[in-house]
Protein backbone atom coordinates (compact mmCIF):
# COMPACT_ATOMS: atom_id res chain seq x y z
CA UNK A 1 0.00 0.00 0.00
CA UNK A 2 2.70 2.11 1.09
CA UNK A 3 4.64 1.38 -2.43
CA UNK A 4 1.46 2.35 -4.25
CA UNK A 5 1.44 5.83 -2.46
CA UNK A 6 4.89 6.58 -3.09
CA UNK A 7 4.38 4.97 -6.42
CA UNK A 8 1.72 7.69 -7.27
CA UNK A 9 3.23 10.87 -6.06
CA UNK A 10 6.60 9.85 -8.57
CA UNK A 11 3.60 9.28 -11.29
CA UNK A 12 2.20 12.84 -10.49
CA UNK A 13 5.94 14.38 -10.68
CA UNK A 14 6.60 12.99 -13.71
CA UNK A 15 3.41 13.87 -15.43
CA UNK A 16 3.01 17.05 -14.39
CA UNK A 17 6.95 17.99 -15.82
CA UNK A 18 6.27 19.36 -19.34
CA UNK A 19 9.77 18.85 -20.29
CA UNK A 20 9.25 14.87 -19.89
CA UNK A 21 6.47 14.77 -22.22
CA UNK A 22 8.10 17.12 -24.63
CA UNK A 23 11.44 14.48 -24.47
CA UNK A 24 9.88 11.32 -24.35
CA UNK A 25 6.92 11.65 -26.62
CA UNK A 26 7.11 14.87 -28.48
CA UNK A 27 10.88 14.50 -29.40
CA UNK A 28 10.99 11.10 -30.84
CA UNK A 29 7.55 11.92 -33.38
CA UNK A 30 9.32 14.97 -34.66
CA UNK A 31 12.47 12.78 -35.29
CA UNK A 32 9.88 9.74 -36.83
CA UNK A 33 8.05 12.48 -39.21
CA UNK A 34 11.22 14.44 -40.09
CA UNK A 35 12.94 10.80 -41.28
CA UNK A 36 9.89 9.92 -42.91
CA UNK A 37 9.82 13.01 -44.90
CA UNK A 38 13.53 12.68 -46.12
CA UNK A 39 12.62 8.92 -46.93
CA UNK A 40 9.63 10.40 -49.60
CA UNK A 41 12.27 12.97 -51.02
CA UNK A 42 15.04 10.58 -51.88
CA UNK A 43 15.25 7.53 -54.48
CA UNK A 44 17.05 4.88 -51.94
CA UNK A 45 15.42 3.19 -49.10
CA UNK A 46 17.02 4.71 -46.04
CA UNK A 47 14.45 5.32 -43.71
CA UNK A 48 11.59 2.68 -44.79
CA UNK A 49 9.06 3.33 -41.98
CA UNK A 50 9.00 -0.29 -41.01
CA UNK A 51 12.70 0.17 -40.05
CA UNK A 52 13.28 3.35 -38.15
CA UNK A 53 9.62 3.15 -36.26
CA UNK A 54 11.64 0.08 -33.58
CA UNK A 55 14.30 2.52 -33.50
CA UNK A 56 12.58 5.71 -32.94
CA UNK A 57 10.51 3.78 -29.90
CA UNK A 58 14.26 2.39 -28.58
CA UNK A 59 15.18 5.97 -28.52
CA UNK A 60 12.24 7.65 -27.16
CA UNK A 61 12.64 5.01 -24.40
CA UNK A 62 16.39 6.14 -23.61
CA UNK A 63 14.90 9.32 -22.08
CA UNK A 64 13.68 7.09 -19.43
CA UNK A 65 16.44 7.20 -18.02
CA UNK A 66 16.93 10.82 -18.07
CA UNK A 67 13.09 11.56 -15.83
CA UNK A 68 14.09 9.00 -13.47
CA UNK A 69 17.76 9.42 -12.63
CA UNK A 70 16.41 13.57 -12.22
CA UNK A 71 13.18 12.68 -10.10
CA UNK A 72 15.67 10.72 -7.94
CA UNK A 73 19.10 12.95 -7.92
CA UNK A 74 16.49 16.10 -6.97
CA UNK A 75 14.76 14.00 -4.63
CA UNK A 76 17.90 13.42 -2.82
CA UNK A 77 19.10 17.07 -3.39
CA UNK A 78 16.22 18.40 -1.87
CA UNK A 79 16.23 16.50 1.21
CA UNK A 80 12.86 15.00 0.45
CA UNK A 81 14.49 11.62 -0.02
CA UNK A 82 16.36 12.27 3.32
CA UNK A 83 12.83 12.69 4.91
CA UNK A 84 11.05 9.90 3.20
CA UNK A 85 14.09 7.93 4.43
CA UNK A 86 13.61 8.54 7.89
CA UNK A 87 10.00 7.52 7.05
CA UNK A 88 8.49 3.57 7.08
CA UNK A 89 8.65 2.79 3.82
CA UNK A 90 11.52 -0.02 3.30
CA UNK A 91 14.10 -0.24 0.45
CA UNK A 92 11.73 -2.14 -1.90
CA UNK A 93 9.09 0.75 -1.71
CA UNK A 94 11.80 2.86 -3.04
CA UNK A 95 13.31 1.15 -5.32
CA UNK A 96 9.55 0.08 -7.09
CA UNK A 97 8.25 2.97 -6.31
CA UNK A 98 10.60 4.32 -8.54
CA UNK A 99 10.46 2.04 -11.38
CA UNK A 100 7.07 0.84 -11.65
CA UNK A 101 5.28 4.29 -12.58
CA UNK A 102 7.67 4.47 -15.50
CA UNK A 103 6.52 1.45 -17.04
CA UNK A 104 2.83 2.83 -17.59
CA UNK A 105 4.59 5.58 -19.45
CA UNK A 106 7.45 3.35 -21.32
CA UNK A 107 4.54 1.14 -23.33
CA UNK A 108 2.19 4.79 -23.76
CA UNK A 109 5.96 6.42 -25.58
CA UNK A 110 5.80 3.29 -28.09
CA UNK A 111 1.77 2.69 -28.51
CA UNK A 112 2.34 6.77 -29.26
CA UNK A 113 5.34 6.01 -31.63
CA UNK A 114 3.57 3.26 -33.56
CA UNK A 115 0.75 4.82 -34.08
CA UNK A 116 2.48 7.76 -35.39
CA UNK A 117 3.91 5.27 -37.67
CA UNK A 118 0.57 4.04 -39.20
CA UNK A 119 0.25 7.14 -40.18
CA UNK A 120 2.94 7.11 -42.13
CA UNK A 121 2.34 3.99 -43.50
CA UNK A 122 3.29 1.04 -41.15
CA UNK A 123 1.23 -1.95 -41.56
CA UNK A 124 -1.65 -2.51 -38.99
CA UNK A 125 -1.26 -6.11 -37.83
CA UNK A 126 -0.45 -8.08 -34.70
CA UNK A 127 3.30 -8.07 -35.15
CA UNK A 128 3.08 -4.39 -33.68
CA UNK A 129 1.38 -5.95 -30.43
CA UNK A 130 4.79 -8.28 -30.26
CA UNK A 131 7.14 -5.46 -30.92
CA UNK A 132 5.87 -3.44 -28.38
CA UNK A 133 6.37 -6.42 -25.94
CA UNK A 134 10.10 -6.91 -27.14
CA UNK A 135 10.41 -3.28 -26.43
CA UNK A 136 9.48 -4.28 -22.59
CA UNK A 137 12.99 -4.69 -21.60
CA UNK A 138 14.55 -1.97 -23.33
CA UNK A 139 12.65 0.18 -21.05
CA UNK A 140 13.61 -1.55 -17.86
CA UNK A 141 16.90 -0.81 -18.83
CA UNK A 142 16.69 2.77 -19.22
CA UNK A 143 15.08 2.74 -16.47
CA UNK A 144 17.69 0.86 -14.42
CA UNK A 145 20.60 2.96 -15.87
CA UNK A 146 18.28 6.24 -14.63
CA UNK A 147 17.43 4.91 -11.30
CA UNK A 148 21.54 3.61 -10.73
CA UNK A 149 22.39 7.61 -12.24
CA UNK A 150 20.21 9.43 -9.82
CA UNK A 151 21.57 7.34 -6.51
CA UNK A 152 24.40 8.63 -7.22
CA UNK A 153 24.73 12.01 -9.19
CA UNK A 154 23.10 15.24 -8.37
CA UNK A 155 20.55 16.67 -11.12
CA UNK A 156 22.68 18.49 -13.26
CA UNK A 157 25.13 15.14 -14.01
CA UNK A 158 22.15 13.71 -14.61
CA UNK A 159 21.47 16.17 -17.05
CA UNK A 160 24.36 15.47 -18.61
CA UNK A 161 25.02 11.76 -18.30
CA UNK A 162 21.71 10.74 -19.30
CA UNK A 163 20.01 13.23 -21.11
CA UNK A 164 23.10 14.20 -23.43
CA UNK A 165 25.51 11.29 -23.26
CA UNK A 166 23.68 8.30 -23.20
CA UNK A 167 20.58 9.08 -25.20
CA UNK A 168 23.46 10.48 -28.06
CA UNK A 169 25.32 7.40 -27.45
CA UNK A 170 22.52 4.92 -27.53
CA UNK A 171 21.52 6.77 -30.73
CA UNK A 172 24.09 6.45 -32.69
CA UNK A 173 25.28 2.83 -31.32
CA UNK A 174 21.15 1.90 -32.33
CA UNK A 175 21.60 1.47 -36.17
CA UNK A 176 18.75 3.52 -36.29
CA UNK A 177 20.06 6.34 -38.05
CA UNK A 178 21.72 4.47 -40.24
CA UNK A 179 23.24 0.62 -41.36
CA UNK A 180 25.92 -0.75 -38.89
CA UNK A 181 27.05 -2.61 -41.13
CA UNK A 182 27.87 0.32 -43.66
CA UNK A 183 30.55 1.73 -41.06
CA UNK A 184 31.69 -1.91 -39.97
CA UNK A 185 34.54 -2.79 -38.31
CA UNK A 186 34.99 -1.43 -34.54
CA UNK A 187 32.63 0.43 -34.53
CA UNK A 188 30.14 -2.44 -35.67
CA UNK A 189 31.65 -4.42 -33.03
CA UNK A 190 31.39 -1.94 -30.22
CA UNK A 191 27.60 -1.10 -31.24
CA UNK A 192 26.69 -5.08 -30.82
CA UNK A 193 28.86 -5.33 -27.65
CA UNK A 194 26.39 -2.99 -26.35
CA UNK A 195 22.16 -3.59 -25.83
CA UNK A 196 20.73 -1.13 -27.87
CA UNK A 197 21.43 -2.19 -31.59
CA UNK A 198 20.18 -5.35 -30.21
CA UNK A 199 16.76 -3.55 -28.79
CA UNK A 200 16.14 -2.04 -32.21
CA UNK A 201 17.30 -5.52 -34.06
CA UNK A 202 14.85 -7.49 -31.77
CA UNK A 203 11.70 -5.06 -32.55
CA UNK A 204 12.73 -4.72 -36.11
CA UNK A 205 12.36 -9.06 -35.96
CA UNK A 206 9.71 -8.76 -34.31
CA UNK A 207 7.32 -6.30 -36.32
CA UNK A 208 8.69 -7.78 -39.89
CA UNK A 209 7.11 -11.26 -38.23
CA UNK A 210 10.86 -12.97 -38.38
CA UNK A 211 9.79 -14.42 -35.04
CA UNK A 212 13.43 -16.30 -34.83
CA UNK A 213 15.52 -13.23 -35.16
CA UNK A 214 14.57 -11.80 -32.15
CA UNK A 215 16.78 -13.96 -30.53
CA UNK A 216 19.36 -13.86 -29.67
CA UNK A 217 19.20 -10.18 -29.57
CA UNK A 218 16.15 -9.67 -26.90
CA UNK A 219 19.27 -11.89 -24.45
CA UNK A 220 21.52 -9.16 -24.89
CA UNK A 221 18.80 -6.38 -23.77
CA UNK A 222 17.35 -8.52 -21.24
CA UNK A 223 20.72 -9.69 -19.97
CA UNK A 224 22.32 -6.01 -19.70
CA UNK A 225 18.92 -4.88 -17.96
CA UNK A 226 19.04 -7.51 -15.39
CA UNK A 227 22.65 -6.57 -14.55
CA UNK A 228 22.05 -3.21 -14.82
CA UNK A 229 18.75 -3.05 -12.75
CA UNK A 230 20.84 -5.24 -9.90
CA UNK A 231 23.58 -3.37 -9.70
CA UNK A 232 21.20 -0.07 -9.61
CA UNK A 233 19.41 -1.88 -6.82
CA UNK A 234 22.64 -2.30 -4.91
CA UNK A 235 23.72 0.70 -4.84
CA UNK A 236 20.12 2.80 -3.82
CA UNK A 237 20.40 0.40 -1.16
CA UNK A 238 23.57 1.28 -0.17
CA UNK A 239 22.90 5.21 -0.47
CA UNK A 240 19.92 5.22 1.54
CA UNK A 241 21.87 3.32 4.82
CA UNK A 242 25.19 5.50 3.83
CA UNK A 243 25.64 8.86 5.56
CA UNK A 244 25.69 10.85 2.74
CA UNK A 245 21.82 9.51 1.00
CA UNK B 1 9.95 10.47 32.02
CA UNK B 2 12.45 10.04 29.34
CA UNK B 3 11.76 10.26 26.08
CA UNK B 4 15.63 10.09 24.54
CA UNK B 5 18.00 8.18 25.97
CA UNK B 6 21.74 8.55 24.11
CA UNK B 7 24.52 6.38 25.61
CA UNK B 8 28.20 7.00 24.42
CA UNK B 9 27.04 7.90 21.12
CA UNK B 10 29.97 8.19 18.51
CA UNK B 11 30.32 8.21 14.89
CA UNK B 12 33.65 8.23 13.22
CA UNK B 13 34.63 9.03 9.68
CA UNK B 14 38.40 7.75 9.29
CA UNK B 15 40.14 9.38 12.13
CA UNK B 16 38.08 11.86 12.49
CA UNK B 17 35.26 12.18 15.14
CA UNK B 18 31.89 13.47 14.05
CA UNK B 19 29.82 12.98 17.31
CA UNK B 20 32.16 11.64 20.16
CA UNK B 21 30.88 10.03 23.34
CA UNK B 22 27.56 11.93 23.06
CA UNK B 23 25.40 11.19 26.34
CA UNK B 24 22.70 12.36 27.14
CA UNK B 25 18.67 12.25 28.51
CA UNK B 26 15.42 14.44 26.97
CA UNK B 27 12.76 14.22 29.14
CA UNK B 28 9.06 13.52 27.02
CA UNK B 29 7.69 16.88 25.75
CA UNK B 30 10.81 19.01 26.36
CA UNK B 31 12.16 20.98 23.85
CA UNK B 32 15.74 20.59 23.64
CA UNK B 33 18.03 22.68 21.67
CA UNK B 34 21.15 21.65 19.84
CA UNK B 35 23.58 24.11 19.17
CA UNK B 36 27.12 24.34 17.45
CA UNK B 37 29.45 26.10 14.47
CA UNK B 38 29.08 24.02 11.02
CA UNK B 39 31.04 20.67 11.67
CA UNK B 40 29.83 20.41 15.29
CA UNK B 41 27.87 17.44 15.06
CA UNK B 42 24.22 18.64 15.35
CA UNK B 43 22.83 16.79 12.05
CA UNK B 44 25.36 13.77 12.84
CA UNK B 45 23.67 13.10 15.70
CA UNK B 46 20.11 14.08 14.58
CA UNK B 47 20.95 11.24 11.29
CA UNK B 48 21.85 8.99 14.18
CA UNK B 49 18.80 9.54 16.29
CA UNK B 50 16.41 9.10 12.89
CA UNK B 51 18.25 6.01 11.81
CA UNK B 52 19.54 7.50 8.78
CA UNK B 53 22.96 6.99 10.07
CA UNK B 54 24.34 4.06 11.79
CA UNK B 55 26.74 5.24 15.08
CA UNK B 56 30.22 3.81 15.06
CA UNK B 57 29.56 2.84 18.67
CA UNK B 58 27.05 3.67 21.57
CA UNK B 59 23.48 3.31 21.75
CA UNK B 60 20.35 5.35 22.08
CA UNK B 61 16.42 4.65 22.52
CA UNK B 62 13.33 6.91 21.76
CA UNK B 63 10.88 5.72 24.09
CA UNK B 64 12.56 2.56 25.07
CA UNK B 65 13.12 1.71 21.55
CA UNK B 66 16.76 0.64 19.76
CA UNK B 67 18.07 2.63 17.15
CA UNK B 68 19.98 -0.10 16.44
CA UNK B 69 17.75 -2.57 17.28
CA UNK B 70 14.43 -1.85 16.21
CA UNK B 71 15.03 1.23 13.38
CA UNK B 72 11.34 0.36 12.12
CA UNK B 73 9.45 1.19 15.14
CA UNK B 74 11.38 4.31 15.91
CA UNK B 75 10.57 5.67 12.38
CA UNK B 76 7.09 4.78 12.86
CA UNK B 77 7.36 7.13 16.29
CA UNK B 78 9.37 10.37 14.80
CA UNK B 79 9.55 12.68 12.02
CA UNK B 80 11.61 15.03 10.70
CA UNK B 81 12.26 19.05 9.09
CA UNK B 82 15.89 18.85 7.38
CA UNK B 83 17.93 21.88 6.71
CA UNK B 84 16.19 21.87 3.05
CA UNK B 85 12.73 22.18 2.55
CA UNK B 86 12.25 18.60 1.52
CA UNK B 87 8.91 19.17 -0.52
CA UNK B 88 7.85 17.57 -4.03
CA UNK B 89 7.85 20.39 -6.18
CA UNK B 90 4.98 19.12 -8.80
CA UNK B 91 1.98 18.31 -6.20
CA UNK B 92 -0.08 20.46 -4.74
CA UNK B 93 0.30 21.51 -0.41
CA UNK B 94 -2.52 19.38 -0.09
CA UNK B 95 -1.01 16.49 -1.92
CA UNK B 96 2.28 17.00 -0.12
CA UNK B 97 0.83 16.48 3.25
CA UNK B 98 -1.41 13.57 2.02
CA UNK B 99 1.54 11.68 0.48
CA UNK B 100 3.11 12.10 4.40
CA UNK B 101 0.05 11.20 6.53
CA UNK B 102 -0.81 7.96 3.73
CA UNK B 103 3.09 6.94 4.05
CA UNK B 104 2.46 6.92 7.43
CA UNK B 105 -0.24 4.54 7.58
CA UNK B 106 -3.23 7.21 7.61
CA UNK B 107 -6.26 5.58 5.19
CA UNK B 108 -7.30 8.52 2.61
CA UNK B 109 -10.43 9.75 4.51
CA UNK B 110 -7.96 10.17 8.01
CA UNK B 111 -5.25 12.16 5.80
CA UNK B 112 -7.85 14.19 3.77
CA UNK B 113 -8.94 15.22 7.69
CA UNK B 114 -5.05 15.64 9.02
CA UNK B 115 -4.07 17.48 5.88
CA UNK B 116 -7.37 19.73 6.83
CA UNK B 117 -6.85 20.38 9.99
CA UNK B 118 -2.62 20.71 9.50
CA UNK B 119 -3.75 23.28 6.99
CA UNK B 120 -5.24 25.30 9.67
CA UNK B 121 -2.63 24.70 12.49
CA UNK B 122 -0.44 26.22 10.06
CA UNK B 123 -2.37 28.63 7.76
CA UNK B 124 -1.62 26.61 4.49
CA UNK B 125 -5.41 26.68 3.12
CA UNK B 126 -4.90 29.57 0.92
CA UNK B 127 -1.91 28.27 -1.13
CA UNK B 128 -3.88 24.60 -0.62
CA UNK B 129 -4.05 23.86 -4.71
CA UNK B 130 -0.70 25.49 -5.52
CA UNK B 131 2.07 23.43 -7.05
CA UNK B 132 4.65 23.55 -4.49
CA UNK B 133 7.56 24.86 -6.83
CA UNK B 134 5.83 28.24 -7.54
CA UNK B 135 5.29 28.48 -3.62
CA UNK B 136 7.80 31.35 -2.05
CA UNK B 137 10.49 29.80 0.53
CA UNK B 138 8.32 30.51 3.12
CA UNK B 139 5.77 29.17 2.14
CA UNK B 140 7.59 26.07 1.60
CA UNK B 141 9.39 25.84 4.86
CA UNK B 142 5.95 26.13 6.60
CA UNK B 143 4.64 23.10 4.66
CA UNK B 144 7.74 21.48 5.12
CA UNK B 145 7.15 21.71 9.37
CA UNK B 146 3.45 20.69 8.42
CA UNK B 147 4.95 17.58 6.63
CA UNK B 148 6.63 16.73 10.09
CA UNK B 149 3.85 17.03 11.80
CA UNK B 150 0.70 15.37 9.88
CA UNK B 151 2.20 12.43 10.88
CA UNK B 152 1.67 13.09 14.74
CA UNK B 153 5.25 12.00 15.42
CA UNK B 154 6.32 11.26 19.23
CA UNK B 155 9.80 12.67 18.68
CA UNK B 156 10.15 15.73 15.94
CA UNK B 157 13.52 16.69 15.30
CA UNK B 158 13.62 20.26 13.27
CA UNK B 159 17.19 20.76 11.90
CA UNK B 160 17.15 24.54 11.47
CA UNK B 161 13.42 25.35 10.81
CA UNK B 162 13.42 28.69 10.60
CA UNK B 163 16.22 29.45 7.63
CA UNK B 164 15.36 31.82 4.81
CA UNK B 165 11.99 32.51 7.05
CA UNK B 166 11.25 36.12 7.49
CA UNK B 167 10.93 37.92 11.12
CA UNK B 168 6.68 37.40 11.05
CA UNK B 169 6.91 33.66 9.78
CA UNK B 170 9.28 33.00 12.20
CA UNK B 171 7.45 34.51 15.07
CA UNK B 172 4.65 32.11 14.24
CA UNK B 173 6.32 29.06 13.88
CA UNK B 174 7.99 30.02 17.36
CA UNK B 175 4.55 30.06 18.42
CA UNK B 176 3.05 26.89 16.68
CA UNK B 177 6.43 24.95 18.62
CA UNK B 178 5.36 26.40 22.11
CA UNK B 179 1.80 25.14 21.58
CA UNK B 180 3.25 21.75 20.57
CA UNK B 181 5.66 21.74 23.50
CA UNK B 182 4.86 19.26 26.51
CA UNK B 183 2.82 16.68 23.56
CA UNK B 184 6.18 16.13 21.01
CA UNK B 185 9.61 15.99 22.50
CA UNK B 186 11.28 18.09 20.13
CA UNK B 187 15.14 18.68 19.05
CA UNK B 188 15.95 21.72 17.28
CA UNK B 189 19.21 22.78 15.84
CA UNK B 190 19.32 26.51 15.08
CA UNK B 191 22.26 28.84 14.23
CA UNK B 192 19.90 31.69 15.86
CA UNK B 193 20.65 31.99 19.55
CA UNK B 194 17.79 34.06 20.54
CA UNK B 195 15.63 30.83 18.91
CA UNK B 196 17.34 28.38 21.18
CA UNK B 197 16.89 30.99 24.03
CA UNK B 198 13.21 31.74 23.55
CA UNK B 199 12.16 28.23 22.28
CA UNK B 200 14.21 25.61 24.51
CA UNK B 201 13.98 23.97 27.53
CA UNK B 202 17.07 22.87 28.33
CA UNK B 203 20.22 23.80 25.51
CA UNK B 204 23.04 21.66 24.56
CA UNK B 205 26.22 23.62 22.91
CA UNK B 206 28.04 20.65 20.35
CA UNK B 207 32.09 21.68 19.32
CA UNK B 208 34.12 19.21 17.50
CA UNK B 209 31.86 16.14 18.14
CA UNK B 210 31.49 16.66 21.59
CA UNK B 211 28.75 18.11 24.14
CA UNK B 212 30.53 20.96 25.76
CA UNK B 213 27.96 22.33 27.75
CA UNK B 214 24.15 21.40 28.69
CA UNK B 215 21.25 23.43 31.14
CA UNK B 216 19.23 25.88 30.06
CA UNK B 217 20.30 29.29 28.56
CA UNK B 218 19.72 31.31 32.23
CA UNK B 219 22.40 28.59 33.56
CA UNK B 220 24.93 28.54 30.46
CA UNK B 221 25.03 32.13 31.08
CA UNK B 222 25.79 32.28 34.77
CA UNK B 223 27.94 29.10 34.30
CA UNK B 224 30.13 31.87 32.20
CA UNK B 225 29.72 34.52 33.77
CA UNK B 226 28.64 36.25 30.28
CA UNK B 227 26.36 39.14 29.94
CA UNK B 228 23.97 37.60 27.24
CA UNK B 229 23.39 34.14 25.79
CA UNK B 230 25.48 34.82 22.60
CA UNK B 231 28.68 35.60 25.01
CA UNK B 232 28.29 32.59 26.78
CA UNK B 233 27.40 30.64 23.30
CA UNK B 234 31.01 31.92 21.62
CA UNK B 235 32.81 30.88 25.20
CA UNK B 236 31.32 27.46 25.48
CA UNK B 237 31.78 26.91 22.15
CA UNK B 238 35.59 28.19 22.00
CA UNK B 239 36.35 26.60 25.53
CA UNK B 240 38.66 23.22 25.20
CA UNK B 241 37.01 22.40 28.66
CA UNK B 242 33.65 20.81 28.82
CA UNK B 243 30.98 22.96 31.24
CA UNK B 244 28.54 20.35 31.53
Amino acid sequence: MKLLIFASRNRKELLRDPANLAFGIGFPLVVLFLLSAIQANIPVSLYKVESITPGIAVFGLSFLSLFSGMLIAKDRTSSFLMRLFASPLSSSDFVLGYTLPLMPMAVAQSVICFVAAFFLGLAVNVNVLLALAVLVPAAVLFIACGLLAGSVLNDKQVGGICGALLTNVSAWLSGTWFDLGLVGGWFKSAAYALPFAHAVDAARAALAGDYGSIFPHIWWVIGYAAVILAIAIAVFSHKMKSDNA
Amino acid sequence: MIAIEINKLSKRYKERFAVQSLSLSISQGEVFGLLGVNGAGKTTTIRMLACLTKPTSGEATLLGKSILAEPEGVKEIINLSPQETAVAPNLTVRENLELIARIYGSSRRAAGEKTAEMMKKLGLAEVEKEKVKVLSGGWQRRLSIAMALISEPKILFLDEPTLGLDVLARRELWTLIKQLKGEITMILTTHYLEEAEALADRIGIMAEGKLKALGTAAELISATGARNFEEAFVALATSPEEAL
